[in-house]
């Protein structure tokens, strides 16, 4: 292999568990660039996890190659493991030390220190330096992140791996936390983070939203909702649940779920009048308070727009 | 020492720390680390022990004279038995047994006092009858009893001994172990099962924690050799079996009064030797397992019942049918008990032990071998 590119380069890249009997992720290619913040969205189960596996090297690929920051992830991958970070799904530190010897062993593993590292880790060391002496495993969710992100990043990598970061996390902290990662692109970083939780993708540069082990599409967050080629309209009335039941059986629909007490509808056509026939349908089924706006999609709303198309197997670059 | 060798040990030592962080963090290891040993050494030496103590003895002395009350004190001074019951006829015999009241039981005939002293006389006799439910034990209650009998008799004023027919008077000698103490036979059996489970349970679990962690998906994506996790891992383990060694051997000496004949030294280089074995069937199965409820079965099933069985401190191996027999060859235990029993209570050197040692470093480092093959660099 010969890509001395920087970033991450994925070409076919496929994986299947039991045999070939579970395709985890199949084919998935992907161009990161260096420096990068770069957003792998998708709900559980959708491979984020294993495509986070194969390019740190800890799980081989099937199929397909992929480079990181030039090196191969089969030939490589010694190299790899010395040059990028990686903060794993679960929490993943020793819950029985303390924050400081937690670090402290991070920093020795990668043959280097805490303090002549300080000044990447500084803005978020702050935060934990209070609970130094206090053991990992009594650290509140958003503490152990931000522990965790200091261990990954103690050896300065060029590459960073973020598995779910915020899973789990209270919001408060989840917001901070994107506002480090925000932090670490300046610096040069290349980031890759996965996250089932669709706002979050908005803070990245660009993201790739992947179901079923397949890359669906990769835009910028805004050329995602640019795409959405629909008419989407945000419905309420004062019984939710009633009304999702009488939208879906309506026969003009194309698509409709609940998003908290609106409903996000499609029709199928881009007839005006259609709106004016789904209001009466739905006041003849004795429905009150009836609002309905016209609204733009998130990315959720494009995630379930592509979900629910026919499957796209060729990804834009 | 180069730069990269620097690095190396400075990881290390790194990382032995934190493996001692978890040991001594953990009030669970801890217990099962130093409390296994010291309870192990506590209920073989007090609880379970097969020595002959206090054995009760019911004597029907029908003679009554001085030679047999003589020889009765003589039975109860002994630490071996203790006369709980007296009978005053022969019915009393069956109760007594059936009660359990008494393992055996001493008749002493009438006249027993003339026909010991008097020439014109065949003989004194004596009748011992024991409870034969417990073969074992009634065995050797009653050659102890016999022993007393012939010290009895030795012991007689010479004036009173009829210097009768030559007879053929059977001395019994036993080497090593003349008060049949149960302690020298258990504590290499414990030192064997001690070391065993606490290496093979402590490492298997220690790595597989990592795996179930999620701690080894960083330790992977790290810089580090994976061959030097296991290693580290390995480590901390000998040092506290070392201790534990120390810990089994100063409980022996001191409170099971049993002294070691041979090398110091020698004992703990050898058993250093068998706790680098333990310790590689510890990481050979920390290889193969994923989580550490796994782990611990297969350490304990797979470990203990083996060890108890085979390594012939409970049960003799040469009674075995011959399948189990060769099947205990494959028990490290079983070469370590030859060897600390050679070493501790024989006082014999290298030379005697030679054999058992090279087949122990052989299992050791066939069983590295094998773990270093099956170690795993990625997740799969």
């Amino acid at each position: 292999m010969g890509h001395s590119a920087k970033g991450i380069l994925c070409e076919g890249l496929s994986k299947s568990f039991h045999r070939g009997a579970v395709t985890a992720v199949e084919s998935i290619n992907l161009k990161i660039d260096q420096g990068e913040l770069f957003g792998l969205i998708g709900p559980d189960g959708a491979g984020k996890t294993t495509l986070m596996r194969l390019l740190t090297t800890l799980l081989k690929a099937d199929r397909g190659n992929a480079t990181v920051d030039g090196l191969d992830i089969t030939e490589d991958y010694k190299m790899i493991r010395q040059t990028v970070g990686y903060m794993p799904g679960r929490f993943s530190l020793y819950q029985d030390l303390t924050v400081a010897e937690n670090l402290n062993f991070f920093a020795t593993l990668f043959n280097t220190t805490v303090s002549s590292n300080i000044d990447l880790i500084h803005d978020i060391y702050v935060q934990i330096e209070p609970f130094s002496d206090r053991r990992a495993g009594q650290l509140s969710g958003g503490m152990k992140q931000k522990l965790a992100l200091c261990c990954a990043l103690i050896h300065k990598p060029t590459v960073l791996f973020l598995d779910e970061p915020t899973t789990g996390v209270d919001v408060v902290s989840r917001k901070e936390f994107w506002g480090m990662l925000a932090g670490l692109r300046t610096l040069g970083i290349t980031i890759l983070v996965s996250t089932p939780y669709m706002d979050e993708a908005m803070r990245c540069d660009r993201i790739a939203l992947i179901q079923a082990g397949e890359i669906m599409q990769v835009n910028t967050p805004q050329g995602i909702i640019e795409s959405y080629p629909l008419t989407l309209y945000a419905v309420k009335a004062e019984d939710t649940f009633r009304l999702l039941q009488d939208s879906k059986a309506y026969h003009n629909t194309r698509s409709c779920f609940a998003f908290g007490s609106y409903l996000h509808l499609t029709f199928r056509g881009e007839d005006p009048n259609l709106v004016r026939e789904y209001m009466e349908y739905l006041y003849r089924k004795g429905h009150d308070s009836l609002t309905i706006n016209k609204i733009a999609p998130t990315i959720e709303d494009c995630f379930m727009y592509l979900m629910n198309s026919k499957p796209m197997t060729s990804t834009r670059l | 020492m180069s730069q990269a060798t620097k690095v190396l040990f400075v990881q290390m030592k790194a990382f032995v720390a934190k493996e001692f962080h978890h040991v001594f963090r953990d009030r669970k290891s801890l217990l099962l680390l130093f409390g296994l040993p010291i309870a192990q050494i506590l209920l073989f030496g007090f609880a379970l022990s097969n020595e002959i103590k206090n054995t009760k003895i019911g004597v029907f002395n029908q003679a009554s004279d001085s030679e047999s009350l003589r020889l009765i004190e003589r039975v109860e001074a002994s630490q071996y038995f203790e006369v709980s019951e007296i009978l005053k006829n022969a019915q009393e015999m069956e109760d007594i047994f059936r009660a359990g009241k008494a393992k055996l039981i001493l008749i002493i005939p009438p006249g027993f006092g003339q026909d010991l002293v008097h020439a014109d006389s065949p003989g004194a006799d004596l009748q011992i009858i024991a409870d034969g439910s417990d073969p074992n034990s009634a065995y050797t209650v009653t050659s102890y009893l016999q022993n007393i009998i012939l010290d009895f008799q030795k012991g007689l004023n010479p004036a009173e001994i009829q210097q009768r027919d030559y007879g053929l008077v059977t001395e019994l000698r036993m080497l090593y172990n003349p008060q049949l103490k149960g302690a020298p036979n258990f504590v290499p059996g414990v030192m064997s099962l001690v070391l065993l489970l606490i290496c093979v349970m402590m490492t298997s679990i220690s790595i597989v924690r990592e795996k179930e962690l999620g701690t080894m998906e960083i330790l992977l994506v790290s810089p580090f050799e994976p061959l030097l996790v296991i290693l580290s891992k390995a480590i901390p383990y000998l040092i506290l079996s070392l201790i534990n060694l120390t810990l089994i051997l100063i409980l022996s000496v001191f409170l099971l009064e049993m002294p070691i004949h041979g090398n110091l030294l020698l004992l703990f280089a050898v058993s250093t030797v068998y706790i680098i074995t333990c310790l590689s069937l510890g990481l050979l199965i920390s290889t193969v397992t994923q989580s550490q409820q796994a782990a611990m079965l297969i350490s304990l099933m797979g470990m203990m019942l083996p060890t108890m069985l085979f390594t012939g401190f409970m049960f003799p191996i040469e009674n075995m049918p011959l399948p189990l027999q060769i099947i205990s060859h494959l028990v490290p235990a079983r070469y370590y008990y030859i060897i600390v029993k050679a070493i501790m209570i024989k006082g014999l050197g290298i030379a005697a032990i030679w054999k058992e040692t090279l087949v122990l470093a052989g299992m050791a480092m066939l069983l590295l071998l094998i773990s270093w093959r099956n170690f795993k660099i990625r997740l799969e």
